[in-house]
């Protein structure tokens, strides 16, 4: 709660704020002086020389808070005040304004009839959160955690076991009410049940970890959807936290937000470097991790993890309006926002710099596609192509779309049986025995994601595992998710 | 000034409950045989069945359909109304 000031204004009379940087506000002295020789009673607050203006008696707001209270957008606002309550206010210099206000006539001789004020210390960019947090009520439902006058919030956020290994940032009201800023959705709004405690999620606390990440405010709708596509049972976040596999959320953001918000689709697109790209997919992990209460060696029984599992995420890049961009193959309207969810983990490369012709480079890409999960096991999981800007300059070429290129690798990818069975090629993994005589798909329909990314040069694709989670169909899918604002 | 954040995770404790201590007997009891869908968990559940048919026990086979998600509430409701003891095939 707000703390309760001495220096709050006349119960009766004339309230002016006013800094000395405002030219407006100098303007207006010799009027303050004028005010000050009335017989009502004048305050003036200064919000930043508490000596302005010089010659009169001023109460300092530097600290924005009587600012705040008043709700003050420009220098000067003068207000009246009767029985205490505000019954008339202006905002800059306008003489008949002023001269309404006051009942004084005769104000203010010599300068201009009318000068726009300047903006309010409380209003500059960033400030009145700080305000809120100090002097009004946040709003904020979460525990407050106060620390020692000493301590350090990095380090404190580490030993309350709040982070993913890597510092956070400390969610402090003032940038938990700008993340909020971020959406239109109210803070006690549930997101859903987080596993594997299924432990309800507010927007709040999405915003607060969200603020741990790293996130910009304008991320929020990128990250409110991500969490949602997460909790879609069909997504089975619970299992995927869970696995003693190396999966993770991958996510991949089509739409213009990504252009809004500075997402990377070139150069290193899925490394580092770029602060959406990382602190979104972070934030998820946060979330599961902090709400959910997913720990690695509890309830996260990864053998080995991936450094995909505290981020992966990155944008589709939809500079050619020839591709069919991810979120459009899988329902979403053209031109919307949308994200993508995929239970995987990578990268294994596929470095063809010899195809020349688009069956070439097909049939290379297939080769490499065999080797998910292991090269003799055969729809037992998904994967996602990342398909380069050189290597799709290929198919570009030669006319293939992606419903072409999909058709082709999944064909390219099939295998006789017979050398996948389990023994086959000295091998003792491998499929069951009734596969001997079946040419067997790699993947089924649906079961290989295309998404383009990566800079200009590098006839490079990437690859990105699935989990074998993925190979009971009807039970665990990607999700694409439309965002909200 | 000393800092202030606001706590990021779901704010609830977790209690330790005791086991239900195993029966004395299984004489007169259902026992449950769950199969998460892990490979192989069917084998394990087919040796079971086969020892407590030899002994006499009764069983009921139930299956979940994918080990990556957790038992329904139905499912364990089911368990509970037609067995009292559970062997669940955890791992392949």
């Amino acid at each position: 709660m707000g703390t309760v000031s001495m220096n709050a204004p006349p119960a009766d009379g004339f309230v002016v704020f006013a800094k000395e940087e405002c030219h407006t506000c100098q303007l207006v002295t010799p009027v303050l002086r004028a005010l000050s020789r009335s017989d009502q009673k004048l305050a003036i607050y200064t919000q930043d020389d508490p000596a302005f203006p010089a010659g009169l008696a001023v109460i300092d707001d530097t600290a924005l808070e009587q600012s705040f209270h008043h709700d003050i957008e420009t220098v000067p606002t003068l207000i009246r005040f009767s029985a205490g309550c505000e019954v008339a206010r202006t905002v800059g210099w306008d003489r008949a304004e002023w001269e309404r206000i006051t009942g004084l006539q005769g104000l203010g001789e010599g300068l201009p009839g009318f000068q726009p004020g300047c903006g309010s210390r409380s209003r500059e960019p960033g400030v009145h959160e700080h305000l809120v947090a100090r002097f009004g009520n946040p709003g904020l439902g979460a525990r407050k955690v106060t620390l020692g006058e000493f301590d350090d919030e990095a380090e404190a956020c580490f030993d309350r076991g709040w982070t993913d290994g890597l510092p956070v940032v400390a969610p402090t009201d003032a940038r938990i009410l700008r993340m909020l800023a971020g959406t239109s959705r109210k803070p006690d709004e549930v997101v859903g049940l987080i596993p594997p405690n299924l432990a309800p999620c507010t927007v709040e606390k999405v915003a607060i970890n969200a603020v741990m990440a790293g996130c910009k405010p304008e991320y929020m709708p990128v990250v409110l959807a991500v969490v949602e596509a997460a909790l879609d049972p069909v997504f089975t976040m619970h299992g995927l936290l869970c696995t003693t596999c190396f999966s993770g959320p991958v996510i991949v953001v089509n739409g213009p937000i990504t252009r809004a918000i500075g997402m990377n689709w070139g150069i290193n697109a899925l490394g580092q470097g770029n602060r959406a790209n990382l602190t979104i997919g972070r934030a998820l992990q946060l979330i599961i991790r902090n709400v959910g209460g997913g720990r690695p060696g509890e309830i996260d029984r990864s053998t080995i993890g991936s450094p995909g599992k505290i981020s992966c995420c990155f944008a589709e890049d939809e500079t050619d309006p020839a591709w069919q961009p991810l979120s459009v193959a899988r329902g979403i309207a053209p031109g919307r926002n949308a994200v993508t969810l995929f239970q995987g983990y990578g990268l294994q490369a596929c470095m063809d710099q010899r195809s020349r012709t688009a069956e070439e480079l097909s049939r290379s890409l297939a080769l490499s596609l065999s080797a998910v999960m292991h090269p003799k096991l055969y729809s037992a999981t998904a994967a996602m192509l990342v398909l380069s800007p050189e290597h799709y300059a290929i198919f570009r070429a030669a006319g293939w779309d992606r419903a072409r290129i999909e058709d082709s690798l999944l064909a390219n990818s099939t295998r006789p049986g017979k050398d996948l069975v389990a023994g086959a090629q000295g091998i003792a993994e491998g499929m069951p025995a009734k596969f001997a005589d079946m040419m067997v798909p790699k993947f089924w329909r649906g079961g290989l994601l295309v998404v383009r990314a990566g800079g200009p040069a590098g006839l490079f694709s990437g690859i990105l595992a699935g989990w074998p989670g993925t190979g009971i169909r009807d039970q665990t899918q990607p999700v694409t998710r439309e965002i909200k604002p | 000034m000393s800092l202030s954040m606001r706590d990021p995770t779901a704010e609830t404790g977790s209690q330790r409950r005791p086991r239900t201590p195993p029966p004395a007997s299984l004489e007169g009891a259902t026992v449950a045989l769950l199969d998460i869908g892990k490979l192989r968990g069917s084998e394990y559940i087919d040796r079971l069945q086969a020892r407590l048919d030899e002994r006499g026990i009764a069983s009921r086979r139930y299956r979940k359909p994918t080990p990556s998600r957790v038992a329904s509430t139905a499912l364990l409701q089911q368990i509970a109304a037609e067995a009292q003891v559970a062997v669940v095939a955890l791992a392949d």
